[in-house]
């Protein structure tokens, strides 16, 4: 069963192809990751499908809802924690919480018991009264990501979860992420090789809008016939693949 | 609901922005304080040229030039929000267009409101006479404050943290202190000087404010309808631009 699926989708700006009859499909409870160098068309696909910038042909499907029909209805289901740190600054960690909650549809009550949950399953006690600007780059990443998942969404957008943290934050969430796996379908785009090959069930890679390969990474491995991760992005990702 | 959740965000956004909050609702009564002062030591005889000055005048006038920084509260939030990717998670959420203009238009209402009772109570130590008319006045200030929040709303969906500084926080306020009857009589300038005021809403909100106060009843509304008449285009048009905003995701 799909959780998403992708039908020729295909975004333009003026005469630039920003994604091209882009075909892909994503399992239900699925982590796959979405590997390219910067301009392959990640974020714009990553867009399309948050219903953040609509297509200029084809659809997306995702959970049977279409990105261009029901994009309501979509919304309601997902939730993206954004590439940058994404949080009010002036909000408290708690506060951050419960105002997510409470713009998905969740009354107080249950508002503040899904914050609470998230604050203990994320270790934020000691931190639950501070601001966000108060925190570190790292405990504000884990905010920004606790964020997304307060709304207990079927699909996660990860996009760049990990960027610019140090390697023991980095650490961290990956093991935050790996809790996740299962649960809930996770689309992550990342930069770090090593990130996607360490949580990733499948992984698609994109060039020029373009997806050039997916697969496990074994299959990926054996395609590219090399088993060195970063040897086989720079097959499939560069020009003659 | 959700606008509710989003405008009580708002409203703390704004409240905890101590800087902006104290010289927003200061800053005006300053001026009003040391307006006054520079007006009790004018002889008798000049009472006439600086009538402007006088509290029943002055009051009402700095009532509506202290709504002009509530447009950089409003247009602040919404730069801020735009240059983080707070925006992108929201706009990602259920929450529509309307939802988002009424969010961040609600708590403006009230502290407007705020702003102008605490502009009328200082006015109280300086002479005013406080009755019903004063609230009248306050009622009054309402359209004008619309007129000020659609500007904010505007210029923070147009342009970033740093010009909206620049626009909402120097030229704004001093076209509403020029255009407005609040320093100076604009027709003692004349010619177009004057025209251009009279086009301008705010004039209109200074005159509409003065005859609340002194109890001019029937003179409050033709000059009201000006400002309400802006207030509404005002709203539409920074609605349908923040739309269209949302829509290119920027």
């Amino acid at each position: 069963m799909f959780a998403i699926k992708t039908i020729d989708l295909t975004k333009k700006y003026k005469e630039k192809t920003a994604v091209d009859s882009l075909n892909l499909t994503v399992n239900k409870g699925e982590l796959y990751a979405l590997l390219g160098v910067n301009g392959a068309g990640k974020s714009t696909t990553i867009k399309m499908l948050s219903c953040l910038v609509p297509p200029t042909g084809g659809d997306a499907l995702l959970l049977d809802s279409s990105v261009k029909k029901d994009s309501q209805k979509v919304k309601q289901r997902i939730n993206v924690s954004p590439q940058e740190t994404a949080v009010a600054l002036k909000l408290s960690v708690r506060e951050n919480l419960e105002l997510i909650a409470g713009i998905y549809g969740f009354n107080k009550k249950e508002s503040a018991e899904k914050a609470q949950k998230l604050i203990e399953k994320f270790d934020m006690h000691e931190i639950a009264k501070d601001r966000a600007s108060t925190l570190s780059g790292g405990w504000q990443r884990r905010l920004s990501i606790a964020m997304a998942l307060i709304t207990d969404p079927e699909i996660l957008f990860l996009d760049e979860p990990t960027l610019g943290l140090d390697v023991l934050a980095r650490r961290e969430l990956w093991a935050q992420i790996e809790k996740l796996k299962g649960k809930m379908t996770i689309i992550l785009t990342t930069h770090y090789l090593e990130e996607a090959e360490a949580l990733s069930d499948r992984i698609g890679i994109m060039a020029k809008g373009r997806l050039k390969a997916e697969g496990t990474v074994a299959e990926l491995k054996g395609l590219a016939g090399t088993d060195d991760f970063e040897e086989v992005f720079v097959r499939i990702a560069g020009e003659d693949f | 609901m959700r606008t509710l959740i989003f405008a009580s965000r708002n409203t703390k956004e704004i409240l905890r922005d101590l800087i902006t909050l104290i010289f927003g609702l200061g800053f005006p009564l300053v001026l009003m304080v040391l307006l006054s002062a520079i007006n009790a030591s004018i002889p008798e005889s000049a009472a006439e040229a600086t009538k402007l000055f006088q509290i029943q005048n002055l009051a009402p006038g700095i009532s509506v030039f202290g709504l002009s920084f509530i447009s950089l509260f409003s247009a602040m939030l919404i730069s801020k929000d735009r240059t983080t990717s707070f925006i992108l998670r929201l706009f990602t959420s259920p929450l529509k267009a309307s939802q988002f203009i009424l969010g961040y238009t609600l708590p403006l209402v009230p502290l407007a409101l705020i702003q102008t009772a605490v502009c009328y109570i200082a006015a109280l130590f300086l002479g005013l006479e406080i009755n019903l008319n004063t609230l009248l006045a306050i009622v009054v200030n309402i359209p004008i404050a619309l007129v000020f929040i659609a500007l904010g709303l505007l210029f923070g969906t147009m342009f970033n943290e740093k010009a909206v500084g620049g626009i909402c926080g120097a030229l704004l306020t001093n076209l509403s202190a020029w255009f407005s009857n609040i320093w100076f009589d604009t027709a003692l300038v004349g010619g177009w000087f004057e025209t251009l005021s009279n086009l301008m809403p705010f004039v209109h909100a200074v005159m509409a404010a003065r005859y609340a106060v002194s109890g001019e009843f029937s003179e409050i509304m033709p000059e009201l309808w000006w400002v309400i008449g802006y207030a509404v285009i005002l709203l539409c048009v920074s609605v349908a631009v923040f739309t269209v905003k949302m829509k290119r995701n920027k």
